[in-house]
């Protein structure tokens, strides 16, 4: 006897509460705290405020308990509550320039002013697990613990801009298309990509900077200037009529100096690629920055080599991680209906075929197969 | 308004914190713009800003964005994926508008205002105080043909659908028959190829209808829309006319031979049998005396 399947409701709700206890663990174990999440785990947070889009640190860190360590479904619920916040307006520009750095190399000379500042990396330490963290749960701190630059520190471009070496970044007068207000439209301009790749998922865009490296759509990179550091976001008060500081972001910033043979339009020099994220994600920052300028190729006048990551309208329909992973997961959801027509037509085109075998005993049947 | 007896006003609280049916009234005037372009040009993809929904992409964001946008207070909701109102997600987005909007709900096409749906259209038909909105995963009929939507935009606008009746042509060549069994590309008023959303083309003849039919795809950010009493044609050829088939069987519960059916296996065996795939009319049936071959056995 069959009964239609009933209690969708009560499925779900049981289901809710039966995440929330598996969030939580052994209640034997103690709960984590926001802030210690947002201390302890804060490149986790940095991802996730940069793919979601929204600077804040300690909601980040919520989320990232919430979602038990999922990043991308954190980053969801930070997508979700960042757009229903009221706009008040737009900043000035980040001034990166002023920015406090604690971290600041280049790799395209071996001393700039402003020096090559280490910070806090992982570049040279040895993978080798430390199992007193496990065992002392904390380390006796260095005496000597780094402190940020708070002098200006100039951009390294700028030296290869004053020589003429370097292609010429002009200023845009336009208000940039706002990817989160307006619908993805090809062609898409700099800015626009540029917006699109800040959040996109770390992962695709690593890929994707990876794959010019290895030769699809190659454009020579060399990290002309890497910086992690607190910059000073400005806004233009109308009742003031002049911009004053209302807060500060952490950001991470990456210029590219690509080498260029010149083209058709353009002599040949230096020319940059552009990353800039929030929070200390070198990767992201690094790897947005190959991708920006792989995607310029016809600003430039190069060929387009046909390679993915030379292509807008791949890169920028597939970065965003919260897209992808809903498409990719709906599948989950109930498509009995279609599957059930899917069947019918089978068992139709079988039959057909069947009944073809029958009346004609020639080998002719491979398009039904 | 009907009460319903899914309408559980005991355990859901409208959310203060948040606008009527979710979405401020900037990002609804948004897409009412946009639904009402699509009326006005029939079949045509309108872009518009979506906006990230408390729900993942792909479980109905589109749908739920026109919803919220042409809902108001006095309307009443019905939500339906694979034709029933007790499937989980439809249950999800009930409770969502449940909650944001404290709108009447009911399982009942006929007392419906809007009805939200996935992969189906209700057997009873709609009338012209109805609105009935689809989730739409990819709006682009052409997209298995070509993937730029740079492309595919072109291809709509220069009315170039040849490819589209090469590509039904080869299944015939190759098959003997049009492959497609759900999301049956279909022309709107003699302009625009169509996605109809993944519905089964079974579903295909009652896309002309006295009702609004929108149509949201989220992820993809397109509306498109068909107005009351459009005409809506599935593709063929003359040779091989257009055939809304469904199972060759009626409904054990309710008798039904006209409606569209499931296919539930029902042992190790892999005994199966075949009940209406909207749970609304099979239950209104059943209601009114009609029973099927299980019915009568028992």
């Amino acid at each position: 006897m069959y009964v239609a399947v009933k209690g969708g409701e009560r499925a779900i709700d049981n289901a809710h509460a039966w995440l929330a206890e598996e969030r939580r663990g052994d209640p034997s174990v103690e709960e984590l705290s926001v802030a210690q999440i947002r201390e302890q785990l804060a490149l986790a947070v940095a991802r996730v405020m940069a793919e979601g889009s929204l600077f804040d640190p300690d909601l980040a860190a919520l989320a990232i308990k919430q979602a038990r360590g999922d990043l991308i479904e954190a980053i969801f619920l930070i997508r979700a509550f960042r757009t229903t916040l009221p706009r008040f307006g737009a900043s000035e520009p980040l001034d990166t320039g002023k920015m406090t750095c604690d971290r600041r190399i280049s790799a395209t000379f071996k001393d700039v002013p402003g020096g090559q500042v280490l910070g806090p990396t992982f570049d040279y330490t040895h993978r080798l697990i430390d199992f007193t963290l496990a065992a002392n749960g904390e380390l006796p701190l260095d005496a000597q613990t780094g402190e940020a630059r708070t002098e200006q520190t100039p951009h390294v471009t700028e030296f290869l801009d004053r020589e003429g070496l370097i292609q010429n970044e002009v200023d845009g007068d336009d208000t940039p298309r706002d990817l989160t207000r307006e619908p993805l439209d090809f062609p898409a301009d700099r800015p626009l990509r540029l917006q699109a790749i800040a959040r996109g998922d770390e992962g695709f865009v690593l890929s994707m900077a990876y794959s010019t490296q290895r030769g699809y759509g190659r454009n020579h990179p060399f990290v002309g200037e890497l910086r992690v550091g607190q910059a000073a976001v400005e806004m233009d008060i109308p009742e003031l009529g002049f911009a004053i500081e209302i807060g500060e972001v952490t950001v991470t910033e990456c210029e590219t100096v690509n080498q260029f043979m010149g083209s058709k339009s353009e002599p040949p020099q230096f020319t940059r690629g552009y990353g800039l994220v929030f929070g200390h994600c070198e990767r992201k920052a690094i790897s947005m920055a190959l991708v920006d300028r792989a995607l310029r190729w016809e600003e430039l006048g190069e060929d387009n080599v046909g390679a993915p990551a030379q292509d807008e309208e791949f890169v920028l329909s597939h970065s965003d991680n919260i897209q992808a992973t809903g498409f990719l997961e709906h599948i989950k959801l109930p498509h009995y209906v279609d599957f059930q027509s899917e069947l019918e037509l089978i068992r139709k085109l079988r039959a057909e075929a069947q009944q073809a075998v029958q009346n004609e005993p020639q080998p002719f049947q491979e398009a039904a197969e | 308004m009907s009460t319903s007896p899914t309408s559980s006003p005991q355990t859901v609280t409208p959310m203060s914190e948040y606008n009527f049916a979710y979405l401020d009234e900037q990002t609804k005037r948004m897409i009412r713009r946009a639904v009402l372009k699509g009326l006005a040009v029939p079949g045509y993809q309108v872009p518009f800003a979506s906006r990230e929904m408390p729900m993942p992409y792909g479980w109905g964001t589109g749908g739920v964005q026109v919803s919220a946008a042409v809902m108001t207070s006095d309307d009443t909701f019905k939500v339906i994926d694979q034709g029933a109102d007790d499937t989980t997600n439809a249950v999800s987005i009930r409770k969502f508008f449940e909650k944001t909007a404290d709108v009447a709900v009911t399982e009942h096409t006929k007392d419906a205002t809007v009805v939200q749906t996935r992969h189906r259209i209700p057997e009873e038909l709609l009338g012209e105080d109805q609105i009935l909105v689809y989730q739409v995963p990819i709006p682009e009929p052409l997209r298995f043909i070509e993937p730029r939507e740079t492309e595919t935009r072109k291809m709509h606008a220069l009315e170039e659908y040849g490819l589209m009746h090469v590509r039904l042509y080869e299944n015939i060549a190759q098959h003997g028959a049009i492959t497609t069994a759900y999301a049956y590309p279909v022309k709107v008023e003699d302009r625009y190829v169509m996605d109809p959303s993944p519905i089964p083309k079974f579903d295909n003849p009652k896309l002309e209808s006295e009702a609004i039919q929108l149509f949201g795809a989220g992820r993809e950010q397109r509306i498109y829309a068909v107005p009351p009493h459009t005409k809506v044609v599935s593709l063929d050829f003359d040779d091989y006319p257009f055939d809304p088939s469904k199972a060759n069987h009626s409904c054990a519960l309710c008798g039904s031979s006209t409606s569209y059916l499931d296919e539930v296996i029902m042992d190790d065996d892999g005994r199966r049998m075949f009940v209406c795939s909207d749970t609304d009319y099979c239950a209104q049936r059943q209601a009114n005396g009609h029973t099927g071959e299980q019915e009568q056995a028992a």
